[in-house]
């Protein structure tokens, strides 16, 4: 990308919620009823994510009504609550959300079967759902519904991103490692999809599905090691992760392959693997200190001085989420939800990592991520040669979606 | 031939590897639960605990000289840090609770499963932690061509090692035969004048060690994190449950089982390891009930009198009165509650019937199910998938749900009543994540973990407060006709086969068919909640199953009192607004959840419906 040009659209973005906020005046606080939205997540079982998510929204919903908030001057409020890690917990919360805290709509959710249950449960109250991080294809796929939007890029996009950063290599034998629930699951189909498309003749001939969150890694590093591949699709992570990273370097496995991985160089998940972060391999994550831009190098800055801590994946996440949604309020003019699924469609918003639209074809943000190599610095595990993926780039062809949709 | 030969020894060791962890845990457990009785759900934070503090202790003591000999004093030091903790929760919680039911025991120690999740979350916050490798065994030992972890060596010399330490404390020491007495018969070691306080604080201290010694030697290999509590305490069970409990011997064996399954299991179906642990426990118990080196007893799990309803007393007066306000408010929430009001009054219906059909299992049959979900969860799939995959109406789906959570009770039944006590509700809980895997793995049929939405109501019942009328009908029968059940000869039987199943044979009641047709029964009602569950959330997905939700239940029943008749409904109502108050004020929503079991176990030992029988005891002057 044109570093010029992207600093141009930076400097004018810098949340688009900053621009009604310029013509308000400098410093003027945000008046008028407030507009509540409601958060729902994992903060509890998933705090590692969510909880820098959740940072990262309060300031910037403090930096936008500290700049004269949206629609004309209103201030801007989350209402946060735990979604209880389950389907059954995270639709009665949702319902308190609607009825009892009088939000204008719902936004959050990060497992898969929560974030699917809430999107039904909004289509049937006929109120929008923002969804942030739940990576489940189906969300925006078969199961879309005109009140449920997404974000972040899905199992398909990053699976995507991660097969064309290994398009020309010549490793034809592959494994495949995931955890045995949905996303590892669609994963590896994605996986086996597309690999043949980048690497003509490359086959699977290794496949591992371990429980989420107790892989046994020296019984699977060994069945892995046993099939002899050139390369390994991974999508484990968390704890899962650090033992089989563990296991696979005392063992050799990683040595003379090519590895590709999910979700890797996101801090949450890079920071535990400290001196043993693998060399060379390829990941999808979040390379806070090599971004470009100043405005997202703004925000960086501008999140390690108010939480004393390096911002996260979820924390990009979650101060995206509400440039967007303040762009979408300030765009709609209107809480009537009706209005405000009609403006999402294709609406556009320069955020810190530049310009995000939300495809109306499948309700499915452009917000993309960064595709580079693990490396080690000081002892902590890092990304090198990062370049940011703009998610447009990665979705589902269009005559996909219509068919998977039309149901 | 010779590399296949050296993957097959490698594979072999990777399992032993796995075999020792998990026997160094489990014998802590069995221990407990030998002397104590107590099913000790905590053993799993024990567990965690120990990982977090090496992952403290040991960095800090690396810094002084990257020595083995300062990493495993550091590894020993927070095992017995762990072990001091499992002392305090002896002397502050366990000690105040023996004379209570074992299963309120068992409810006490869940609130601190509770407690220990969200304070770890606390101090060492939510990012996974992952602890240094052990000095001079970082490496890997190259057998046959095949690298393998030097440290992993270690391990697996260490299970044996633990194994010999404890046979000599239990044969050499005077504690180590006190222990074995009381695994035997803990009455007569009473009995006998042993000072039983200090016998199970010590016993506390040793399987709380054995915990943490367990999660501190993983560390090298897997980062603490604050979901590994719950991840270990099943299989710990399994392996406990399968060796025999309270059998330190049995346990090392099943853990070598499981170990080997596991290294060779995910060779030959690398998908189902989430169930190949249980269906090996579910054949082992069927075979031999009481697990492989476990020994029949007496007690079996009920050491003291039987707890449970002893005689259901009809409604007074005033009670008819309270009944009847009960389903009046019920039936007013439509009226004067706003939407969320009615949603969560329309859950806590179906929660009293899935609690009441539970109690009608625990308190009058004396049959402990720890996968009572299962059925609730079946019954909500079952009219699931008629309404999306076939197309149903509303009202033959709901039908269904009955039958089929009758039909799997009936089917898992058959099994599980030829059991008693530990080993019964351990084999509930197998088939429960039998069930639960299905559900899971299934992805075609049951939409995985993911589950299927599009369960709504017909469009008649559609709005908020008619189905809340629904579910107020149907739960409402469902509790009236169990509750007539129990009061009728057959529920009498029950009780009877409960209390004596030898007299109950010998006045001519067969006590296994009995028993059979109860769980059946049960299962049959908690399939109803479970359809009335799943049109109430538009969706179902394989947590429905889950062991979170069937010791829920359990948590239901005994706040509400096992030994009343009414209690369950109680109990339902209490703990869902429990959860519902707590988890919008806080993230530590859990840590206060568990604050308040244990509260509540400690100020009405005998459930809110004892409390109320105490009351009116008192208040009419008779003996409660």
């Amino acid at each position: 990308m044109d570093s010029i040009f992207f600093r141009r659209r930076a400097l004018l973005a810098g949340g688009a919620g900053l621009a009604a906020a310029a013509a308000a005046g400098r410093g003027a606080a945000a008046q008028g009823a407030p507009i509540r939205i409601g958060e729902l997540n994992s903060y509890s079982r998933m705090a590692a994510f969510c909880i820098p998510y959740r940072n990262a929204m309060r300031m910037a919903a403090e930096r936008i009504n500290a700049a004269g908030g949206v629609m004309g001057g209103r201030r801007l409020e989350f209402v946060f609550r735990d979604d209880g890690s389950t389907p059954s917990d995270a639709v009665r919360v949702a319902e308190e959300l609607l009825t009892r805290e009088n939000v204008s709509f719902i936004a959050g959710t990060f497992l898969s079967n929560v974030g699917l249950a809430v999107a039904d449960f909004a289509n049937q109250r006929k109120r929008l759902f923002f969804a942030t991080e739940p990576l489940s294809d189906a969300l925006t796929m078969a199961q879309g519904n005109r009140y449920t939007w997404r974000l972040r890029p899905s199992t398909f996009m990053q699976t995507r991103m991660l097969v064309e950063a290994a398009r020309g290599r010549t490793q034809k034998r592959w494994a495949i490692v995931a955890p045995n629930y949905e996303y590892g699951q669609s994963a590896a189909a994605n996986f086996k999809r597309l690999i043949g498309g980048a690497i003509p003749g490359a086959e699977i001939i290794a496949e591992q599905y371990p429980a989420l969150g107790r892989v046994d890694a020296g019984a699977t590093v060994g069945a892995l090691a046993q099939a002899r591949p050139d390369a390994i699709f991974n999508v484990l992570f968390g704890p899962d992760l650090t033992a089989f990273v563990r296991e696979g370097n005392t063992r050799g496995l990683f040595e003379r392959r090519l590895v590709l991985s999910m979700l890797t160089g996101e801090p949450e998940y890079m920071i535990p693997l400290g001196d043993e972060t693998p060399e060379g391999w390829i990941v999808t994550g979040y390379p806070w200190d090599q971004v470009e831009g100043a405005a997202h190098r703004a925000f960086v800055e501008a999140y390690r001085a108010r939480f004393n801590d390096t911002p996260r994946k979820g924390s990009l996440l979650g101060y995206v989420t509400v440039q967007v949604l303040a762009n979408l309020l300030n765009q709609a003019n209107s809480l009537d939800n009706e209005v405000l699924v009609d403006t999402l469609r294709d609406l556009r918003t320069e955020t810190v990592v530049g310009n995000v639209t939300m495809r109306g074809i499948d309700q499915q943000g452009s917000m993309g991520t960064w595709v580079g190599e693990t490396t080690q610095r000081n002892g902590q595990g890092t990304m090198r040669n990062a370049r940011y993926a703009d998610g447009a780039d990665f979705m589902f062809p269009e005559e996909e979606v219509r068919a998977a949709r039309r149901a | 031939m010779s590399v296949e030969f050296g993957f097959l020894l490698v594979q072999c060791l990777s399992g032993l590897a796995s075999a020792s962890s998990l026997f160094i845990i489990a014998s802590g457990l069995t221990l407990v639960f030998g002397v104590t009785r107590i099913v000790n759900f905590a053993h799993g934070s024990f567990y965690m605990l120990g990982a977090y503090m090496a992952v403290t202790i040991v960095p800090w003591l690396l810094q002084i000289e990257r020595s083995p000999t300062l990493f495993f004093a550091g590894v020993l030091i927070s095992a017995c840090v762990v072990g001091v903790l499992g002392v305090l929760m002896e002397i502050l919680l366990l000690r105040r609770i023996y004379k209570v039911p074992e299963l309120f025991q068992l409810l006490a120690t869940f609130g601190v499963v509770l407690m220990v999740q969200d304070a770890v979350l606390h101090i060492w916050g939510p990012l996974d932690i992952a602890g240094p490798r052990a000095p001079g065994l970082r490496h890997g030992v190259m057998i046959l061509d095949q690298r393998f972890p030097a440290y992993d060596l270690f391990l697996i010399a260490a299970g044996p090692v633990v194994l010999g330490l404890l046979w000599l404390l239990m044969h050499k020491t005077r504690f180590g035969i006190l222990l074995r007495a009381a695994t035997r018969d803990r009455d007569m070691v009473g009995a006998l004048g042993v000072n039983q306080a200090l016998l199970f604080t010590g016993t506390l201290f040793l399987g709380a060690f054995l915990a943490g010694l367990g999660g501190a030697l993983q560390i090298p290999r897997v980062s603490a994190s604050a979901q590994m509590d719950l991840s270990i305490i099943t299989e710990a069970f399994v392996v406990t449950v399968i060796g025999g409990m309270g059998s330190i011997g049995g346990a090392f064996l099943a853990a070598l089982l499981i170990g080997q399954l596991q290294a060779f299991g995910v060779l030959i179906f690398p998908k189902i390891t989430l169930v190949l642990v249980f269906l090996l426990m579910a054949l082992v118990l069927v075979v031999k009930p009481w697990g492989l080196l476990g020994r029949p007893e007496n007690a079996a799990g009920l050491s003291a009198l039987p707890e449970g309803i002893m005689q259901p007393r009809g409604f007074a007066a005033a009670e008819k009165l309270l009944v009847l306000l009960a389903v009046l408010a019920a039936a007013a929430v439509p009226i004067f509650g706003d939407t969320y009001a009615i949603k969560v009054a329309t859950e806590v219906l179906i929660f009293a019937l899935a609690a009441f059909s539970l109690n009608f299992l625990v308190g009058n049959g004396g049959i402990v199910s720890f996968g009572h979900a299962a059925y609730f969860g079946l019954g909500a799939y079952a009219s699931g998938l008629l309404v999306t995959k076939l197309g149903m109406p509303m009202e033959p789906a709901l039908i269904a749900a009955p039958l089929v959570g009758g039909l799997f009770a009936a089917l898992f039944g058959f099994f599980i009543v030829r059991l008693q006590g530990i080993y019964l509700a351990m084999l509930t809980l197998a088939f429960a994540q039998i069930a639960y895997a299905v559900c899971f793995q299934w992805v075609e049929v049951t939409g995985g973990d993911n589950g299927i939405v599009g369960v709504w109501p017909s469009a008649w019942a559609a709005s908020h407060s008619t189905y809340h009328y629904i579910v107020l009908v149907a739960a409402g029968l469902g509790i009236f006709a169990l509750r007539h059940v129990i009061y009728a000869p057959f529920g009498a039987s029950l009780r009877a086969a409960r209390d004596s199943a030898p007299r109950a044979e010998a006045i001519g009641i067969d006590v296994r068919a009995h028993r059979w047709l109860g769980f059946t029964i049960a299962g049959a009602a908690a399939g109803l909640a479970g359809g009335l569950y799943a049109f109430s959330k538009g969706s179902i997905d394989p947590t429905l199953l889950g062991i979170p939700l069937s010791v829920d239940f359990l948590a239901m029943i005994l706040l509400g009192g096992m030994q009343t008749v009414m209690g369950p409904v109680l109990g339902a109502a209490a703990f869902h607004s429990i959860k519902d108050v707590f988890m919008p004020l806080t993230d530590h929503w859990r840590f206060l959840l568990g604050a308040s079991i244990i509260a509540l176990v400690l100020i009405f030992p005998r459930g809110l419906g004892g409390a109320y029988a105490a009351l009116r005891a008192r208040l009419s002057g008779g003996a409660p």
